[in-house]
């Protein structure tokens, strides 16, 4: 029997299955071009499968469902889950399929996964995201595809020939994947440098932010906090267990730096965004009844979300602003009963203009239509293991990433409830989906 | 002790060593160089010069889509004399050269229209930032208003952007966008306008603005910001070309053969610039201010630019709503019928946001009406000044469909079915079957009176003519028919609509042909006159071009369309009668039986290639002529009568149209006249014609051919009154 005390500390409803997260883990995230570059997406997300495996001792049949979210698709794995996952050895009767949604595509398996098993379809599910900037399609230019395409179906060698001879040096140019929001033709630097300057966020509290970020990263990869990360044997390479583009600065260096996309006057620096990253990672959630059935001790419960989304033009990266009161309001909780925020941090600038608008009445009026602000994160419970500027964004592998910290820093910190929050739309590189997805995870108890 | 009046329209304060200048006239929707703002900024330059703490200075206008929109007209206006205009345009010049000499530099940050005097302010500061808003507009549109820029501006934009740049950007007046702006060498820094933050976007972007103006400031300074841009190898290799005397001296001549050629020696405002500017660039500085201020000073005496003043400011008047704001905003407009005007009032509806229908009878008619639309949009992406996606957009807004579904919840319906009575009636009626009670129905007809259309009605409140021109996304006239019963809100509606669509609006009473098809029936009659008695399609073509049409009579029949031509000649020629008279009409009719109903058909007067330009006179047409053919009377047969016979005949219809209250002033007569038929710009309309011409002169000239064709040319009462007495202007 479930005393009616325990349903409130657990926001747990009436007929609503509870879902946990069993386990999380990732890659080590690294910067794109260094040790990975030779690899393909699917072999990096079949590293964090396998980690997951290992991590769970699960039975390879016992999953019934397999979903992964990225952001550049390479066209020969569009699939990349069931490449994944066939790879790793998963039963090759388990169905899984690929979700995109820009910086939040594994927020959103992760969220499938919590609406197949809240159906009832299944018990157990691997949600997991993967990115790898080392290698990304870059096209024959249209006209050349069109020609190419035609020479397909010529019949004769003088048809060929024809379309042969109507090749210009136009053709030969390549298409690079957009590096823009296809909706605006603004790169996501350039949005967040003109959102920075919306909010007054200046240059040296961006520049504190990222130091901020990088050296918390610093001492809590140094302390061993980041769990999450497994040990991979890259082919070819040494083995790879650390996230490489940790780096604390001092502010001086970082003022040195010339600004990244507006130029000459811009605030947003390479030292102050999030870089290109390689990374993939890999969560089980199971239903709390299977868990608890097969023995695992679940990390936390996977409660509730919210995605939202805003004008892709001026508030492309607001989405944690709007998400967060929502989502809080939905379990009738308050800002100050959250213990552990995780915000992903796609610019500092980005970061400090949330936290900005978060802040202030006359926002929270004019463009939300609330009475008052919806008030800011405490900093000493704000992204205490680093973040996204520092830990690197492989875009579609963060949102596991921040619902596993979440997860560890509850147990760690001993708090009850833990807040997710991201931003999406591509990062320097293409993606349509503006919007912001928003996350509330409540710990389980230790028994 | 005197004391010294508050400054109310220029402001500064230190922000450390940089005087942050801003302008803000408080009495008006734009800043502009009056005498109020010119005193004042003279008096701040001073304060400023003589502080010894400020290393640097930043003008900034405070008002929201502005920075100086020009020079005051008014102050123009005001002056009695060439000379006194001069005088004007040198203490402009001195003001600014001051500021080309400033001990310490100063930045001009631009958010909004920087036009005219404007612009002439921001090139004799040192440094330029502008943003990025769509708002941001530089440019000289002193040739529209038959002047030239008289602030130093015909001396310094050709060292800035060019000799060929220069030229073009005074001899057509054109806007320019702050990216193409910063491309051309006219701004040295662009700022993104900013979206919504602690405060309204407009707000915080004019402050961010403010802040990296005066980042500059203080780096230029102390010499971290340098002034000097390095030139790129094609901008050397230009500006050793026009280092050569003979090179400019070509560029000179075929600039001034092409301004010939275009303007007929009608206008002299761009011979001006081009003499001013050689005057600078071949004599120096000194000669060239002196030609600028005085061909200023003769420039703004000519009647060619009182006209396009009046013609500026009449537009300002018909872009308002002078009937208030409607009970019921209009959100969803259907258009009966896909043809080219359906579709082409559909295209600006979409672009401003209003949910359209566009019905028609037929599949072929919806899909080509569609692909009018889409093509509209997509020649706009082409030309980068629409996104692709903004194209899908704004196309989302259409719903193109053969029945009457969701017509139920439409605000106002525009038909513009065939022009036949009947099938008009039918159409109403249909549509008052199912369309709500506040929804207005209006009829796009060129020349049906509404009263007629309106008959068949059960709410003729709700009945009014919105009579658009073709082209409907290039012509920017919408004439607007109301009759005894329709009601005030009905009109209202109607204008905020047209308005909505970017359209120059005159509101004008019922009868046949309202005013613009009324005003072009007689001289068309005459023009059909005219080819009949041997005048070939292309003479009659340059007499009237070379009178400023911009197009020519017989050519202009061609693009309304013979058929349409010879419809309204009927129709009006059986409510006026005789007076109506001139050509045979079956001079017209002949021609459309034998399919020749203008550039639509491809044969008309002409016969039309595939090219825009490509066109023959129709041989054919010239059978027809001949088998019409009458004599001409040699006493009213010079180049110049035929003119008159042509003009006087439109003009003396629209002078008729204001004494029968069909026209509620002369304002609208004009901007009709000159928007919606092409009447020439640098007379000013039909009104401020008979001004400048004089109404006695005209009588005069119209009793001569009286005397031979009869009532056609006999001259109303209204303007045998402005004949009897000189000091009767139409224009104050």
């Amino acid at each position: 029997m479930v005393m009616p005390w325990a349903l409130e500390m657990t926001l747990a409803r009436p007929n609503v299955k509870n879902i946990v997260l069993v386990e999380g883990v990732r890659t080590p995230f690294l910067l794109s071009g260094t040790t990975y570059s030779d690899l393909m997406p699917h072999d990096l997300a079949r590293a964090a499968l396998q980690g997951l495996l290992h991590r769970t001792a699960i039975p390879k049949d016992v999953v019934d469902y397999i979903i992964y979210g990225t952001v550049i698709q390479e066209v020969k794995t569009s699939n990349v889950a069931r490449e994944a996952a066939l790879g790793a050895g998963f039963s090759d009767k388990i169905p899984s399929h690929t979700v995109t949604m820009a910086c939040i595509s594994s927020n959103q398996a992760m969220t499938s996964a919590v609406g197949l098993i809240a159906a009832g379809q299944c018990d157990a599910v691997v949600a997991g995201g993967v990115e790898f900037m080392s290698d990304v399609p870059i096209r024959h230019s249209r006209k050349m595809r069109k020609t190419m395409l035609s020479l397909n179906k010529a019949k004769t060698l003088g048809q060929r020939l024809s379309l042969l001879g109507s090749i210009r040096l136009a053709h030969l140019s390549p298409e690079l994947p957009a590096v823009a929001e296809f909706s605006t033709s603004e790169t996501m630097g350039h949005s967040a440098d003109r959102l920075a300057a919306a909010f007054g966020v200046s240059r040296v509290e961006q520049d504190e932010f990222a130091l901020r970020s990088h050296s918390l990263a610093k001492k809590a990869q140094d302390a061993g906090l980041l769990q999450d990360v497994i040990s991979f044997k890259v082919p070819g390479r040494d083995i790879v267990s650390q996230d490489n583009g940790i780096r604390p600065s001092s502010m001086e260096q970082m003022a040195k730096l010339k600004p990244a996309f507006i130029k000459p006057h811009g605030t947003v620096t390479a030292a102050n965004s999030s870089f290109l990253t390689d990374g993939a990672s890999a969560v089980l959630i199971m239903s709390e009844e299977k868990a608890l059935a097969m023995g695992y001790k679940p990390k936390a419960y996977l409660r509730d979300f919210v995605y939202v989304s805003q004008d892709p033009k001026d508030q492309l990266l607001l989405g944690p602003t709007y998400g967060t009161p929502k989502v809080l309001e939905r379990a009738g909780l308050t800002m100050s009963d959250i213990d552990v925020f995780e915000f992903h941090e796609a610019f500092a600038g980005q970061i400090m203009a949330n936290l900005k608008a978060m802040d202030s009445d006359w926002f929270a009026q004019t463009y939300m239509g609330r009475k008052s602000k919806v008030g800011t994160p405490p900093m000493d419970k704000f992204n205490l293991w680093g973040g996204s500027l520092s830990l690197g964004h492989p875009f579609g592998a963060t949102g596991c990433r921040l619902v596993t910290t979440v997860a560890h820093r509850l147990q760690k910190e001993g708090g009850q409830y833990g807040l997710v929050a991201a931003c999406a739309a591509g990062g320097q590189v293409s993606d349509t989906h503006p919007g912001g997805v928003f996350w509330l995870i409540v710990l389980l108890k230790n028994k | 002790m005197m004391m010294v009046p508050p400054r109310t329209h220029v402001s500064y304060e230190l922000k450390d060593d940089v005087a942050v200048i801003r302008l803000n006239d408080p009495t008006s929707k734009v800043n502009t160089l009056s005498v109020q703002m010119q005193a004042e900024l003279t008096e701040v330059m001073g304060e400023v010069w003589s502080n010894g703490a400020v290393k640097s200075a930043v003008f900034i206008s405070t008002k929201p889509g502005c920075f100086i929109a020009g020079a005051d007209i008014n102050m123009i206006q005001a002056c009695k004399s060439s000379e006194e205009v001069t005088s004007l345009s040198r203490e402009g010049q001195k003001m600014f050269e001051k500021i080309e000499k400033s001990p310490i530099p100063i930045v001009a940050a631009i958010n909004g229209s920087c036009l005219g005097g404007g612009l002439e302010f921001a090139i004799a500061c040192q440094y330029r930032v502008a943003t990025k808003s769509r708002k941001t507009i530089l440019g000289t549109p002193e040739v529209m208003l038959g002047l030239l820029p008289g602030a130093g501006g015909t001396q310094r934009l050709p060292k800035m952007v060019g000799l060929p740049g220069a030229f073009d950007m005074m001899l057509t007046g054109r806007n320019i966008r702050a990216d193409k702006a910063k491309k051309m060498g006219l701004v040295h820094q662009l700022v993104d306008p900013l979206g919504p933050g602690l405060k309204p976007a407009e707000e915080r972007t004019i402050e961010y603005l403010e802040e990296v103006a005066v980042g500059v400031a203080k780096g230029i300074a102390n010499k971290k910001v340098s002034l000097t841009k390095e030139k790129g190898f094609m901008q050397k290799l230009q500006d050793t070309v026009m280092g050569l005397g003979p090179v400019r001296k070509q560029i000179y001549k075929t600039v001034s053969d092409k301004v010939q050629k275009q303007t007929k020696g009608l206008y002299p405002a761009p011979v001006k610039i081009i003499e001013s500017i050689q005057a600078g660039v071949e004599q120096g500085g000194e000669a060239g201010y002196v030609a600028e201020a005085t061909n200023f000073g003769k420039l703004a005496m000519t009647s060619e630019s009182r006209a396009l003043i009046g013609l500026y400011q009449g537009q300002v008047i018909c872009k308002k709503n002078h009937y208030g704001t409607p009970e019921k905003e209009v959100k969803k407009l259907a258009i009966l019928g896909a043809g080219l005007m359906g579709a082409g009032i559909a295209q600006v509806s979409v672009d401003k946001g209003l949910t359209t229908i566009l019905k028609d009878t037929a599949v072929d008619g919806i899909s080509r009406g569609e692909q009018q639309v889409y093509k509209g949009l997509n020649d706009k992406v082409k030309k980068k000044a629409l996104t692709s996606f903004a194209r899908d957009t704004i196309l989302s807004n259409l719903s193109a469909q053969l029945d009457y579904s969701s017509f139920k919840s439409a605000d106002m319906v525009i038909e513009a079915v065939f022009e036949d009575i009947n099938i008009k009636h039918k159409v109403l009626k249909e549509v008052e079957a199912v369309i709500p009670p506040h929804c207005i129905f209006a009829s796009n007809t060129s020349a049906l009176p509404i009263k007629d259309i309106a008959a068949a009605s059960k709410r003729p409140e709700k009945v009014i003519g919105m009579h658009y021109f073709s082209p409907v996304d290039k012509m920017q006239l919408l004439e607007i028919i109301t009759t005894d019963k329709t009601s005030k809100d009905t009109t209202a509606s109607a204008v905020s609509v047209g308005l909505k669509q970017g359209k120059i609006i005159i509101v004008v009473g019922d009868g046949p042909g309202f005013y613009t098809t009324r005003c072009l029936a007689p001289m068309l009659a005459e023009a059909v006159r005219v080819l009949q008695e041997g005048v070939g399609p292309k003479r009659l073509d340059a007499l009237t071009t070379s009178f400023g049409f911009p197009v020519g009579a017989a050519t202009l029949a061609d693009e309304v369309g013979i058929d349409v031509a010879a419809h309204v000649a009927e129709d009006l020629g059986k409510a006026f009668g005789s007076r109506f008279g001139g050509g045979n009409v079956d001079v017209l009719k002949t021609m459309v039986e034998k399919g020749f109903k203008g550039r639509k058909s491809g044969k008309g007067c002409y016969i039309y290639g595939k090219g825009k330009k490509d066109k023959s006179v129709n041989p054919d047409a010239e059978e027809i002529l001949k088998k019409y053919k009458l004599a001409a009377h040699p006493a009213i047969s010079t180049d110049s009568d035929i003119q008159y016979r042509l003009v006087s005949r439109f003009v003396n219809e629209a002078v008729l149209c204001l004494q029968e209250n069909i026209l509620r002033n002369p304002v609208e007569g004009d901007i009709g006249a000159v928007f919606g038929l092409g009447f020439p710009p640098c007379l000013g309309g039909p009104f401020r014609f008979v001004d400048s011409f004089g109404a006695e002169r005209l009588v005069g000239i119209m009793k001569r051919f009286e005397d031979i064709y009869g009532n056609q040319f006999t001259p109303c009462q209204l303007l045998l009154d402005h004949a009897k007495n000189p000091s009767k202007k139409f224009h104050k």
